[in-house]
Parts: structure tokens; C-alpha cells; sequence
């Protein structure tokens, strides 16, 4: 009742419209400007965790990029190394041997094994392979620097406390005192971490490296590639230029986007009946990894030329058809090279979805520990998202700063691929 | 389409086929709590012997078995690590394919339950952790039925203990831990009351039913495989529990405390001398068949029973295992060499 009366007082009033608009200005403008803040603090939210997750990355993972050093003087003892058969020598016991002429006062059995856990397993490879590379060596006393241990090295980048009671840390008096005396006289540097990038997995921390795994990752999305870019363009153009519209078309085509929605883990148990059991592939190999991720991928890549295919416009078929082209050369000739772009940009997608992916290769034995890096096909691999994931299951302390680094290492790709994929698109896009 | 497909698999296939049935390297499977050990023996094997590396998956010790099983040939593993001893079906599967089955004990494992240094060591008793953790537990006021689990806080289940809410952080179901787990503490503790052990010979179902079935009502967290996840989530609440291998305190002795159990401490000296309770041995299994066809065998079996890897001093001690008394470890050893297989009778 009270409304119909104020409404009646209003129109008797008989305001301009400009009087109406102006009245309601500045609550339209309030709404405009909440409604621009609500997808700023949209973006703001999103940007705040990513700047969560790479500072805690990055944080946790740029100290694993430099490595603890200590520098040894060895004498290359003629007696223990075999000019003929420099692989049988002990080196461990010259690297044992240094390390007792260093502390002379170290003799307990106790102390010496405390003393020698300073120094990574690692160095005696090392040894072996300098001596290797120049057998002129042996006789003569050199100086070289070898890995220290892990926790040596967490030790140095303070990830390990020194005060406490002694049975509190990993490690114990003698062994800081220890290191104090190499950094006294500057035998204990940080170096560029080069065994991170060159070495395959390995037990001990300072060892590890992720040149298997990107290797793998490598190889697994040839296979990839090679598959599926040819049959998902192939499978598009047929579908979107040939097929007759009729039920089975449209049986495929949902199955089709049934498929990109399948969880990853179901293409796994499907590869692990198919392609080991059925076709008895081998195990754990970049060739059954890159079926398997084929596909997932194929109807990522299937859908995406689809679309860009559509996005040909009718036109420029019209105008091939008119002057008397075939039908397979207007695709060959025309539409194809206009949707190739969106189908590459499909395509990177695809295959960094397929970079990322651990959950398919659990089933088809791509988790595993494999030190060799692989050489083909048909040797045992892992990818990187495995590395990470075994990495982060290690008891060791050292192991966390790398699984980080590993994550930077993969995240530079993906950032790369996506990139890549953005670039392809606005130098190649034609638009109408 | 199919077509198409059907060709690039049959091409793929004839491609690696000659590989396939030649393997130059061991393919060894299983309990991912054997897996760092196995792996440690593996590189050093690899970098110190011309052979190539072994290959090893963490599939668990069922998924192992069930692998490790199949049958004979390049396709199949050669070696299955497992945190618990074959099973009698197990085995008797292996022999009706015709596999000689030769097993190896390399030493022990502790299980730990832990829980930060800002709090207090916990002195815990088996029973205490079947009261606590147990789905069904006798009835407080003294009948001898079972109820579903009152307890909220230590103090409920012990007096002697503290009045903190009872968070336990362990693996799930599917984990060997979680198995030797529950038979070793939580049956330990079951078994001290008499009507419960009665039981044993009348139902040994229930029984079991009754000592293995953890608690579902968040009191037990079910924490996934990942030990290193526990650690750092003990640390950010000091007033769980959580329940891991040996190695991983092993690695974080500044940061976490194992609990007392039974008046005895998780060090590395109780469990290798078998004074803590729950520790559990350690095996691998390894394929008579294969020795011999696939090149390495020989020598990695070598290298894991010599006595600087499994021995009192061994790099695998580092690694935290715990290794068997010298004598046993002689007995193995002279197994392994003798390539003695396993029988069902042995069981």
C-alpha cells in the first residue's frame, strides 16, 4: 500500500529522464566498479598462489643447484693402481687413505668410519675416472675435488643444526669439528651442482641427477608425438570433412569426449592388459610409455583440430570447389595449412598434459629405480613427474631440495611448451 | 582409424620384439620398504661390476609376488623384494608354474611410532596401542565383550599416560608397513587379554578380524605411503603420533622421537638384537630359472650377501637396516650360492 503511494508521488512529480538517470548514476557505478573488483581480486587470488607455490619451490629447491665440495690430496699410489687394469684399484682406499693423512689422530675403527661418511661414495668414481683420462697421473700426488657427502653438504647450507646434544644430529662432534678444519683452510667450496644434470637417479643425494629421467621424458613424447599428431589430424579431418552425419558418427564423437575426461590411471590399467600382456612389449620402456600417453593425448589433439578446422571459414572451400579443386586437395591445399596453427597449439597442449602425467606409467613399471641413462626405445626409463614423485618418498633430508629442483626443472619445460604453443598461435593465427 | 592403428602397433611390436626377448639387465619388483636397500645394492652393483644396473620397481610386496609369479621368462622379474615372508599360496602358485624360488633374509626393520621433539617421549606398551588404536576393544567396565572404542585421550587407555587427544598418522591399508604393523603391535596387544587369545584357536578369524582392524573414526589417520609427509606433518603438530620404518627416524633424529614400546627404545642396537618388538625381516625372492639366462644375477646376489653390504658395517647399515647376526647372515649366504630353493614344507 505504502509503495503504490510513493510511486504515485514520484510520477506525479513527472521527472525528466535525465532526472531518473542521474539519479541512479552513482549506484550504477558503484555496481561497475564492484563488479571490475570481483575479477581483480579473481586474478589477485590466482596470482597469489602461484607466487605460493614458487616461492616454496624455489626456496626449498635453488640450494640444490650448488653443491658441496671438499678438496683432497691424493697420492696416487703406483702400488695400489695397475697401469694395466686401472679398473680393479681400490680408489676407495686412496680416498680412505687422504683422509687419514689429513687427521693422523683419527685411529679409532669408530672414528675413522665417522671420518670417512664425510666424504660421498661418489669420489672414488671420480678418482677412477680422472685416472682413466690421464694414467700419467699415477705416482704423482694431486688435488681434487670431490663430493661431499649429503650431509656434509646440508650441514653447509644450514639445513642441519649444529647445537643440541650430540645424538640429537646427524652429525656428531668430531665430524663438525672436522668440517671446520677443511673450511679453516678453504678445502670446502660450493660449486654449480653439474652431477644434477648429468648423472642418472642415484641413492646418495649428491650423486643423483635427472639427465635419465629427462632423457626418458624426452623419448616417451617422440613416441608420443609421432603417434598421435598424425592420427589425431588424420581422425579430424576425417570427421569433420568426410564423415556423414549419421548415428555412428555421433557415437564417435561422444565417445571421443568421453575419452578426454577418462582419469589417466585407467589408460595405464588399459596399456598394462594391451601392449605388455597381449603384445608382450617390454616393460618400464619409453615405447609402451608413449603409447600409453598417445592415448591420453589423442583426444586432446582430436578435439582441438576439430575445432580449428571448423573455424576454416566455409568461404575459401567454396572458392577451391568453384575453380574445379578435388576435395582432398581443397583440404591438402587450403584448410589444412589454415587450421595447422590451432592443431600445433592443440598438439603442445596435449603433449605437456602428457609431459606432467606419473599415474598411467605406475602401472606399466615406469616407476622404478633406474640409475643407466636410457640410450633408445626399448632401454627402462622414467620420466620426470616419476623422478619427482621417487624423490620425494626418500628418507633422505638432501632429497628434498632436490625433488624441488627436479619441480623447477619440469615447470621450465611446461612453461616453455605453453609458451611455445601462445607463440605458434598469434605469429601463425589468420583471422577473418 | 583402427586400421591404422592396428599397423602402427603390429610395427611397434615387430620393432621391439627382438628386444623383448633378450634382457641385459635384472628386473627386480616389490615392497617399497625393501626398495632402498635393494636399490643402494643396485647402483654400487651397477658402477662397480660391467654389468648393467639393475632395474627396480616399488610395487609393493603383494604386487611383487603377484609379478614375480607369472612365470618364466625374459617378461617376467627376476627378483621380488618383500617386507613380509611368501605366503603359502604364493609359493604354491610359483611351483605350479614351475618356478624354483630362492628366498634371501638380508635383515630387519624396526617400526616406529613418533612424535615430535617438542613434546615428551611416549612410553608406550602393546596393549596400550591396541586400545588405542584398535576398531573394537573389550569393554572397559570389565565384561568380557567387545565395544566400539571409547577411548578418546592416552589417559583414557593408560593413566600413567598423557591427557592428549589420540592422532596417530600411519600408512593405508594397501602398505606393508601397515600389515607388519598391525601383527606385530596391535596383535601383540590383543593377545594380552586372555578371552581374546582364547580365540585364537576357536575362531581365528575373528581373531584376527578383531586384533588387525584399525579404528575409523579419524583417530588413525590414514597418511599415504609417503613417510617423509608424517615427518614433516609430526612436526607441525606436536601432539600426533605417527608410524613409519625405522630409516626414516633413522634420517631425522633432530626433529622426531621414537616412542618406548614395552619399556624398550627404537635404536638401532634393540632392534638388532631383537629386544624391540616390532621389527619385522626383510626378504628377497629370487627365480632359480632365471640365473644364469639373464646376466647379473650371479654377481647381484653376490653383492648383497657380501659383508660390506649386509655385514655389521655395511653401507646398507647406513641406510638404516638392520643386519642379521653373522651367523645368519653365513647361513644365507651359503643358501644363495648353493641356489637352494625354497619348499612348501619351509613355510
Amino acid at each position: 500500500m505504502n509503495k503504490k503511494t510513493a510511486e504515485e508521488k514520484t510520477t506525479s512529480a513527472s521527472p525528466t529522464t535525465m532526472e531518473i538517470v542521474n539519479r541512479g548514476l552513482a549506484r550504477r557505478y558503484r555496481a561497475e566498479k564492484r563488479f571490475r573488483m570481483y575479477g581483480i581480486s579473481a586474478i589477485l587470488a590466482s596470482l597469489a598462489f602461484l607466487a605460493i607455490l614458487f616461492v616454496s619451490i624455489i626456496g626449498n629447491g635453488y640450494t640444490a643447484f650448488l653443491q658441496t665440495e671438499i678438496a683432497l690430496d691424493l697420492y696416487l699410489d703406483p702400488l695400489m693402481i695397475d697401469r694395466e687394469n686401472l679398473d680393479d684399484a681400490n680408489y676407495q682406499a686412496i680416498v680412505k687413505k687422504s683422509l687419514i693423512e689429513t687427521f693422523p689422530r683419527v685411529t679409532s675403527r669408530g672414528e675413522r668410519r665417522e671420518l670417512f661418511s664425510l666424504v660421498s661414495t661418489g669420489a672414488a668414481f671420480q678418482l677412477r675416472n680422472v685416472v682413466a683420462q690421464d694414467p700419467g697421473r699415477i705416482g704423482k700426488r694431486i688435488r681434487l675435488w670431490v663430493p661431499a657427502d649429503d650431509d656434509v653438504d646440508m650441514l653447509m647450507k644450514g639445513h642441519i643444526k649444529r647445537s643440541g646434544p650430540q645424538e640429537d644430529r646427524r652429525m656428531s662432534d668430531n665430524q663438525l669439528a672436522w668440517v671446520d678444519h677443511f673450511i679453516e683452510n678453504g678445502r670446502i667450496k660450493k660449486a654449480f651442482n653439474t652431477a644434477f644434470f648429468t648423472a642418472g637417479d642415484s641413492r646418495e643425494p649428491e650423486l643423483a641427477g635427472i639427465q635419465g629421467a629427462l632423457v626418458g621424458s624426452f623419448l616417451t613424447l617422440f613416441v608420443t608425438l609421432l603417434l598421435s599428431f598424425p592420427l589425431g589430424v588424420a581422425a579430424a579431418v576425417y570427421l569433420e570433412e568426410f564423415a556423414p552425419k549419421n548415428r555412428w558418427t555421433d557415437i564417435i564423437e561422444v565417445n571421443i569426449n568421453n575419452l578426454a575426461a577418462v582419469p589417466s590411471i585407467v589408460f595405464g590399467l588399459l596399456g598394462l592388459a594391451v601392449f605388455l600382456n597381449f603384445f608382450g612389449l617390454p616393460r618400464s620402456t619409453p615405447l609402451v610409455g608413449g603409447i600409453v600417453l598417445t592415448l591420453m593425448t589423442l583426444p586432446t589433439i582430436i578435439i582441438a583440430s576439430r575445432a580449428s578446422l571448423k573455424s576454416v571459414p566455409p568461404s575459401i572451400r567454396d572458392a577451391a570447389l568453384g575453380i574445379g579443386a578435388s576435395k582432398t586437395q581443397v583440404i591438402s591445399h587450403h584448410v589444412l595449412p589454415l587450421a595447422m596453427p590451432g592443431m600445433l597449439t592443440g598438439t603442445i597442449i596435449g603433449m605437456a598434459q602428457a609431459l606432467g602425467e606419473t599415474a598411467p606409467l605406475l602401472m606399466i613399471g615406469m616407476v622404478a629405480f633406474i640409475v643407466d641413462i636410457p640410450s633408445g626405445f626399448t632401454d627402462p626409463s622414467t620420466v620426470l613427474p616419476v623422478q619427482i614423485f621417487l624423490w620425494a618418498d626418500s628418507p633422505e633430508r638432501a632429497f628434498l631440495e632436490r625433488t624441488s629442483a627436479a619441480i623447477m626443472v619440469l615447470l621450465a619445460f611446461l612453461v616453455t611448451m605453453n609458451a611455445a604453443a601462445v607463440f605458434l598461435r598469434k605469429k601463425l593465427e589468420k583471422r577473418w | 582409424m583402427k586400421k591404422v592403428f592396428m599397423t602402427a602397433l603390429a610395427v611397434a611390436f615387430f620393432l621391439t620384439a627382438g628386444n623383448a626377448l633378450a634382457r641385459d639387465y635384472v628386473s627386480i619388483v616389490g615392497s617399497s620398504t625393501v626398495y632402498p636397500f635393494a636399490t643402494v645394492v643396485a647402483e654400487q652393483f651397477g658402477k662397480t661390476s660391467d654389468f648393467k644396473t639393475p632395474k627396480i620397481e616399488s610395487t609393493g610386496s603383494g604386487g611383487g609376488h603377484k609379478l614375480f609369479g607369472a612365470g618364466i621368462g625374459v617378461e617376467h622379474p627376476d627378483i621380488t623384494n618383500s617386507s613380509r615372508r611368501i605366503k603359502k599360496s604364493e609359493l604354491q602358485r610359483c611351483i605350479d608354474k614351475g618356478i624354483d624360488v630362492i628366498e634371501v633374509k638380508i635383515g630387519y626393520d624396526g617400526i616406529v611410532m613418533a612424535n615430535s621433539k617438542d613434546a615428551k617421549v611416549m612410553r608406550l606398551s602393546r596393549r596400550d596401542i591396541f586400545l588405542a588404536l584398535a576398531a573394537r576393544v573389550p569393554d572397559p567396565k570389565g565384561s568380557k565383550t567387545l565395544v566400539k572404542n571409547p577411548y578418546k585421550t592416552w589417559k583414557d587407555v593408560n593413566s600413567a599416560l598423557p591427557a592428549r587427544d589420540i592422532e596417530v598418522l600411519g600408512p593405508p591399508p594397501t602398505s606393508g608397513t601397515r600389515d607388519a604393523f598391525v601383527e606385530l603391535a596391535m596383535e601383540g596387544g590383543g593377545k594380552t587379554f586372555g578371552f581374546i587369545k582364547a580365540m585364537k584357536k576357536k575362531d581365528k578369524g575373528q581373531y584376527k578380524q578383531i586384533c588387525h582392524t584399525i579404528r575409523e573414526d579419524g583417530a588413525y589417520i590414514e597418511a599415504g605411503e609417503n613417510d617423509n609427509l608424517i615427518v614433516q606433518k609430526l612436526n607441525a603438530n606436536p601432539d600426533a603420533l605417527g608410524i613409519f620404518g625405522f630409516s626414516f627416524l633413522d634420517q631425522n633424529t633432530d626433529k622426531i622421537q621414537g616412542s618406548y614400546i614395552d619399556g624398550v627404545a627404537p635404536t638401532f642396537d634393540n632392534i638388532a638384537a631383537l629386544e624391540y618388538p616390532v621389527s619385522r625381516p626383510l626378504f628377497f625372492y629370487v627365480k632359480k630359472q632365471h640365473v644364469g639366462k639373464i646376466p647379473g644375477i650371479k654377481e647381484y646376489l653376490a653383492e648383497f650377501t657380501s659383508d660390506k653390504a649386509w655385514g655389521d658395517f655395511g653401507y646398507l647399515t647406513d641406510k638404516g637396516l638392520i643386519p642379521m647376526p653373522a651367523k645368519e647372515r653365513q647361513a644365507f649366504a651359503t643358501a644363495v650360492k648353493e641356489l637352494k630353493p625354497l619348499k612348501i614344507s619351509d613355510l
